[in-house]
């Protein structure tokens, strides 16, 4: 074929949009906006990464920090939710072997993630609304740096995503726990204590011959604990969006409500309680459950010490409710009791629980040697390492001692939250997409395995590599969240910009081979509606 | 007390060792699942090592921490230490707001900085002439902010702020208003 025509129709023009079910599509539109957002992301990411060289002239500092503001936001949100969410909202019905609960509601959670997310990013980028995520009280409410209708704009927009992901979580466990028509009925509240963990507890206590069968797979138990803590979620970002709201309005109508009715202190810990359930919770609940179904779907087997996995994922949504003093280790009113039992000890609980994850997924893969080094083997491996690398620069940083000379520091940023995000998180989404890859596209062909090749080695050496100079520059007291005027850090910050550009050399590869792989007409017929029926994941299903 | 630098001189040596290690596990790891040949049963006895191993590894690294970092102690038990001496330092709309031009202290006393913020919350951090930290705190209004400090080596010190405020507060510096004298 010539590139043309590869380009117009895909690889060998196996890939027909036509031929997908809506689930497919409505899966694949999610895995495409997510790309685009994490493709904005890292741009976004670069900009940023040059301005810590040495600041550009066409960006002031305020556009600067709305960059800043915007960037993890559309990483989490536009980006990591679309990929997730939509691998989910298939991967539970095609596991459950039953249809999603509503399609209707899963649409809406696409077009509420991917308008909110848009909105949220025009609304920074006009009006310069830059609070970052963190939105310490008082400063989302501060108008004398920030005007109130952009700022009303970007609540707006995180509040449709946080809609969005309420819906995700009503279909999610109305998908596990419903009886479809014209099926026998299934014991619902059973189901969701199986799933919520309650099953598995108990047979660590029980002997084997009286230990109950679980009702649901472990990968469905793990995305149903984690979206425990992405309900949770929600309502604090809502809850808080709405507070925020509340004075933007009233400033907007002419009365300025009294900022000091709200403690600062406990709004950090309330915001930080919920922001937690992200950093803490979901994502590595979800990564543990990613990495379950992963080995599983590479080996063929069955997971190594199944029933310790399951209890450890229950003991890990308790480590997530209890564990955001760790931010506020800096925070000399703080109670001590907190910061040492929920910010040092709690904490220490994530080596552990992540540990129990790295262990049982290496163990499984080991049982089933030897094994094809794969696309979605290599990539898992990379997420394997990427949490192996982070989270014990988290656990260091969760400490007393250290604290005091790491927080709000580039170790922070960049060994610990973007060798998470970047090396951890989404090596273990692209071992997703590869693996599903000829699932929800009926068996088209990847365009270059070279091209593969290159994205895996230059995400994993780019990405580590960065939150490596990022650490060292952190080490060296290189503080985020600001800017550096003198080049005071520049050896780092250059070598990092380098480790930047190899991410964006393999983010572009990997969408260049996607579209390849898919061609034009293909990716824009994901955008069609499909004549199939709703109710059926794969178009050969009755 | 010991220097903020060697703390960090010790843990950029622990962190690489460990990140070198794991990535040429994972890296073998990696190689040697691709090999030909059989597997042998894994011992649960090994995972469960391994699980202690973790335990052992979390809660030490602070009971360390704790003993060896003398300002980890001192901080927990600051308001039960007599300072040798207090600094009273307001920050509002964007500006800290010293008691006097420059803040003077010998070396080995024990100086507290009370920091009140009187709007948003904005971070209080001293820093080498090299830019390295020496410590840091969140101010948050509302809210007592004070950190007990100990100076080992005579120089001056340069304030900024550690936490972002807005854009108007990423040039929050006061350079070289701390000097510490040797006795």
């Amino acid at each position: 074929m010539s590139f043309k025509d590869t380009f117009m129709n895909g690889e060998q023009g196996l890939f027909k949009a036509s031929g997908l079910t809506p689930m497919q599509k409505l899966v694949l539109r999610f895995v495409v906006v997510g790309l685009l957002y994490y493709g904005f992301a890292v741009i976004e990411g670069m900009i940023m990464r040059i301005y810590q060289i040495e600041p550009i002239n066409a960006i002031p500092d305020f556009q600067y920090f709305a960059i800043l503001t915007a960037h993890p936001l559309v990483g989490i949100f536009g980006s990591t939710y679309s990929l997730v969410f939509g691998a989910f909202l298939f991967l539970v019905p095609f596991l459950m072997k039953k249809p999603l609960w509503s399609y209707k509601l899963g649409n809406w959670t696409f077009l509420l993630i991917t308008a909110g997310t848009a909105i949220f990013w025009f609304a920074g980028f006009i009006t310069h609304y830059a609070p970052l995520y963190t939105l310490y009280w008082p400063l989302p409410v501060d108008f004398t740096q920030f005007n109130p209708i952009g700022g009303s704009f970007f609540i707006l927009g995180i509040a449709m995503v946080m809609l969005g992901t309420v819906f995700f979580v009503i279909n999610i466990f109305k998908t596990i726990s419903y009886t479809p028509e014209g099926f026998e009925k299934q014991p619902s509240a059973a189901i969701l204590a199986d799933a919520i963990g309650f099953s598995g507890l108990r047979n660590l206590f029980l002997k084997k011959n009286k230990q109950k069968e679980h009702l649901v797979s472990l990968p469905v138990a793990a995305i149903a604990r984690g979206t425990v803590d992405t309900a949770l979620n929600s309502g604090v970002i809502l809850f808080t969006g709405v507070l925020i709201l509340v004075y933007m309005v009233g400033h907007l109508m002419g009365f300025d409500l009294k900022e000091t009715a709200i403690d600062a202190l406990l709004y950090k810990n309330w915001f930080w309680w919920g922001l937690d359930l992200i950093a803490d919770g979901l994502v590595l609940i979800f990564v543990a459950g990613t990495w379950y179904l992963l080995a599983m779907l590479i080996t063929g087997k069955k997971l190594f010490m199944q029933n310790i996995a399951r209890a450890a994922l229950l003991v890990e949504l308790i480590v997530s409710w209890t564990v955001w003093s760790h931010h506020l280790l800096s925070d000399q009113s703080q109670p001590s009791f907190l910061k040492i039992a929920s910010g040092e000890l709690v904490t220490a609980f994530e080596l552990i629980t992540q540990g129990l994850a790295f262990y049982i997924t290496l163990a499984t893969l080991w049982s089933a040697r030897p094994l094809k080094m794969t696309n979605e083997l290599k990539f898992l491996l990379g997420g394997l390492l990427g949490f192996a690398l982070a989270v014990p620069a988290g656990i260091m940083q969760a400490d007393i001692g250290l604290n005091r000379i790491l927080h709000n520091t580039q170790w922070i940023v960049g060994p610990h939250v973007h060798v998470a995000i970047l090396v951890g998180l989404t090596m273990t989404l692209y071992s997703a997409v590869y693996i599903l890859f000829p699932i929800v596209t009926n068996g088209a062909k990847l365009y270059s395995q070279k091209l593969a090749n290159f994205h895996f080695w230059a995400h994993l050496i780019g990405g580590i590599g960065m939150g490596a100079f990022m650490g060292m520059a952190g080490l060296n007291g290189m503080l985020r969240r600001t800017i550096y005027l003198n080049g005071e850090f520049n050896l780092y910050m250059i070598l990092a910009g380098i480790c930047g550009g190899l991410l964006l050399l393999a983010f572009l590869a990997f969408f260049y081979n996607i579209v390849m792989s898919i061609g034009l007409k293909g990716v824009i017929g994901i955008f069609t509606p499909s004549k199939l029926d709703v109710k059926n994941l794969l178009p050969n299903e009755e | 007390m010991i220097d903020s630098q060697i703390v960090l001189n010790g843990q950029t040596i622990a962190y690489s060792c460990y990140a070198v290690v794991i990535i040429l596990v994972i890296g073998w790891f990696g190689l040697r699942i691709t090999k030909p040949g059989k597997s042998s049963k894994i011992s649960h006895s090994l995972f469960y090592t391994f699980v202690g191993f973790l335990m052992v590894l979390g809660v030490s690294l602070h009971i360390i921490t704790y003993n060896t970092i003398p300002w980890a102690s001192m901080d927990i038990n600051r308001a039960n230490i007599k300072p040798d001496k207090v600094f009273n330092i307001t920050v509002e709309n964007h500006q800290f707001n010293l008691p006097s031009d420059k803040l003077v202290i010998n070396v080995g006393e024990k100086a507290l900085f009370d920091v009140t913020s009187k709007d948003l919350t904005y971070g209080f951090g001293v820093f080498r002439s090299d830019n390295s930290m020496i410590f840091q705190m969140q101010v948050v209004p509302g809210h007592r902010n004070d950190i007990l400090w100990q100076f080992n080596h005579p120089g001056v010190y340069t304030i900024r702020s550690t936490e972002y405020s807005g854009p108007k507060g990423a040039q929050m510096i006061l350079q070289d208003v701390i000097e510490v004298k040797s006795l």
